[in-house]
């Protein structure tokens, strides 16, 4: 996909985002309330507008070729780079998907031992260390001292002797 | 003044409090480290690291974030010099001096210059701010809901009229961060809004940090992910007590020009959309313009390494100003700030200085001593902020995503919200391929229940006339230089068609 097809993608999907929020807002009051102002859409109702607005103008400028992205015929993203990032994504799109089962420190855990190990090509003892000293880290500064305990799902009776340990 | 030097006294007394000290020395060092990564600069440490300023009170966590925020401005320079990449945006106009420098064998004098800019810069500001703010958030109590509104599309028209964007893309920007602040509990008649096919999550509205570590946070990171596949050479430092005396000879080479950049940078910060980068640059301009030997600039002359970096210190000081006093943000990274003291439960404005004189007088301090702490770690601890640079980028980028992940998930502890914080980054990624600016949104979704609240009240005020912005002369003069603001565009490209 090249810059120019990706603007128009982009301009479009902004079109249909600012359409369905005017629709949304619109299914409130948007007009005036005797003694009480403006209806509770109106805001987002005009915000919305001038989304719009704005989307069909980078539309427009996308026909005329105004804009350098518009004129512009190199690649939206390329082969390599498409491969670095989207495989980033992926992994954290599987560490949330596998934190509503086996809970975040497991997930983590995973997620940290495939960046490391298999993306960065650290060695074991590297990829090891981090791996579980990241996790204890993130465990101390949050359930310990900020007091907000992070998912854990399934895993959760593991964490009983350490909660024994830190509350007794 | 004889009063603000009592405050100021008393700030600087609450600033060397043992546990804000330690939160001086602390940020300034994660500051330094942060800006001088590649690609992660103030505005992402603060975002990623705020949630763990719910550890402190909210003195000492401000005190941690501004802190940061001026160690990322020293820290920019370090990479900037030493691998040719800015540190940050902010630090771009180093990079045209600095490389050159690094080139010849030199980068311990650039880095040296770059710390004592800095510190000029910070200097300079902390007393321009010291002198303003008191003034201006006294004025500033005279503000009622409709001149509240009118700063407002003003600071928003900075971006269309300063920000250098495409226009209907940064319109786009502004209005999309507004509409997100309005999902949740409508304010005043507490109806549900926005909340698409009943999603629970979204009752408690869109958290401002979630869109902020999102964009700043995964979105950067991505970004950075793609920028620097290449490899990068890092130039060595050689560094002694003798050649850092030596060193600190040159300032009497740029004390001038740094001085005048200082004091522009600062009112360049104040802007909401200008900011640092801009700040630097003009700084950069500024010095090769009085130069005796101008041709040299772009070449590895020293006042061009001094000069953008005491520009950008000065201006991250200058865009807190219109925070602390106004409550408007005069940047992305004290947008952040701002939200930050709206969770702490302060209403930021010009009241924080009657009502909360401790906070704001030991911010003001500890700007003083940030700065000074800043130089001494700086100039201390160069090479290993040099060595830094030379840690994978496999490694950062891991750690990074995973604080995001449980960063987004401190402020409301719903998966909700890290889902969501997810697909901002993504789509803050996608949308940046295609240069629709980010900054703006962030501003924008801080800033808009406070926006939204005022204009209710004001069109409530006048029975729903919208002619009470112009009636009311302070509101009246802001929307007059907004509306100058948002048109400049246009009249430039007028005045250049005519040329």
């Amino acid at each position: 996909m090249t810059v120019r097809t990706a603007e128009l993608v982009m301009a479009i999907v902004t079109i249909l985002c600012s359409i369905g929020l005017m629709v949304k807002s619109a299914e409130l009051n948007i007009g005036w309330i005797e003694d009480r102002g403006p209806g509770s859409g109106a805001w987002p109702f005009w915000l919305s507008l001038g989304m719009l607005l704005a989307s069909v103008t980078t539309l427009v400028r996308w026909f005329l070729r105004a804009t350098p992205e518009s004129r512009s015929n190199e690649p939206y993203i390329t082969r390599e780079n498409a491969i670095v990032v989207g495989i980033s994504v992926a992994a954290i799109l599987l560490l949330l998907l596998a934190t509503h089962f086996v809970g975040l420190y497991a997930s983590l855990f995973l997620f940290l031992l495939f960046y490391l190990r298999f993306i960065g090509r650290h060695s074991w003892p590297v990829s090891g260390i981090l791996t579980v000293a990241i996790p204890v880290f993130i465990f101390c500064l949050f359930e310990w001292a900020l007091k907000i305990p992070l998912p854990k799902e399934i895993t959760e009776p593991l964490f009983y002797p350490i909660y024994d340990l830190m509350y007794s | 003044m004889d009063t603000v030097l009592t405050l100021l006294a008393s700030g600087l007394v609450e600033a060397m409090q043992p546990v804000n000290l330690a939160m001086i020395v602390l940020g300034c060092s994660i500051g330094l480290l942060i800006g001088a990564m590649p690609g992660l600069g103030s505005v992402n440490g603060v975002a990623i690291l705020l949630p763990i300023t719910f550890l402190v009170p909210p003195t000492a966590a401000i005190i941690f974030l501004a802190a940061i925020y001026y160690g990322a401005m020293y820290g920019g320079a370090i990479s900037s010099i030493t691998l040719g990449i800015p540190g940050a945006s902010t630090a771009v106009a180093t990079v045209f001096d600095g490389r050159p420098l690094a080139q010849a064998g030199k980068a311990d004098k650039a880095l040296t210059a770059a710390a004592v800019a800095s510190f000029i810069g910070g200097t300079i500001s902390v007393v321009l701010f010291t002198l303003f703010a008191p003034p201006l958030a006294e004025f500033a109590l005279k503000f009622g809901p409709p001149e509240e509104f009118a700063l407002m599309v003003l600071a928003f028209a900075t971006f269309i009229g300063l920000g250098g964007d495409d226009i209907p893309k940064t319109v786009f920007s502004i209005l999309i961060g507004l509409v997100l602040a309005t999902v949740g509990l409508d304010i005043i008649s507490g109806k549900p809004r926005l909340i698409f096919g009943d999603i629970s999550g979204f009752l408690h509205g869109v958290n401002f940090l979630v869109l902020a570590i999102g964009i700043y946070g995964i979105g950067e990171m991505l970004w950075t992910l793609e920028q620097t596949q290449g490899s990068v050479t890092v130039h060595k430092v050689k560094m002694s007590f003798s050649r850092l005396l030596h060193n600190l000879q040159d300032v009497k080479h740029y004390i001038g020009t740094t001085s005048l950049g200082s004091a522009i940078g600062y009112f360049v910060g104040t802007l909401p959309a200008a900011g640092a980068t801009p700040a630097s640059l003009m700084s950069y301009g500024l010095a090769k313009t009085f130069s005796r030997d101008p041709d040299s600039f772009g070449k590895g002359n020293i006042a061009g390494v001094a000069a953008p970096e005491a520009g950008n210190n000065a201006a991250s000081t200058g865009s807190m100003l219109p925070m602390i006093t106004l409550g408007i943000p005069g940047s992305p990274t004290t947008a952040i700030l701002l939200g930050g003291m709206i969770i702490w439960g302060l209403r930021p404005g010009p009241l924080l200085f009657s009502e909360h004189p401790d906070f704001v007088w030991g911010l003001i301090g500890s700007l003083y001593i940030a700065n000074f702490v800043t130089l001494l770690i700086n100039l201390a601890f160069i090479p290993i902020f040099v060595r830094v640079l030379t840690m994978p980028f496999t490694i950062l980028a891991p750690v990074i995503f995973v604080l995001c992940i449980v960063g987004g998930y401190a402020p409301t502890q719903t998966m909700h919200d890290v889902w969501l914080m997810f697909l901002f980054g993504v789509a803050g990624y996608l949308l940046r391929k295609l240069n629709y600016p980010v900054a703006p949104a962030v501003l924008a979704i801080v800033l808009g229940p406070l926006a939204e609240r005022s204009l209710r009240q004001s069109l409530l005020a006048s029975q729903g006339d919208p002619l009470i912005f112009v009636e009311r002369p302070l509101s009246a003069i802001c929307i007059a230089i907004a509306v100058l603001l948002a048109c400049y565009p246009l009249i430039r490209k007028f005045m250049r068609r005519r040329s």
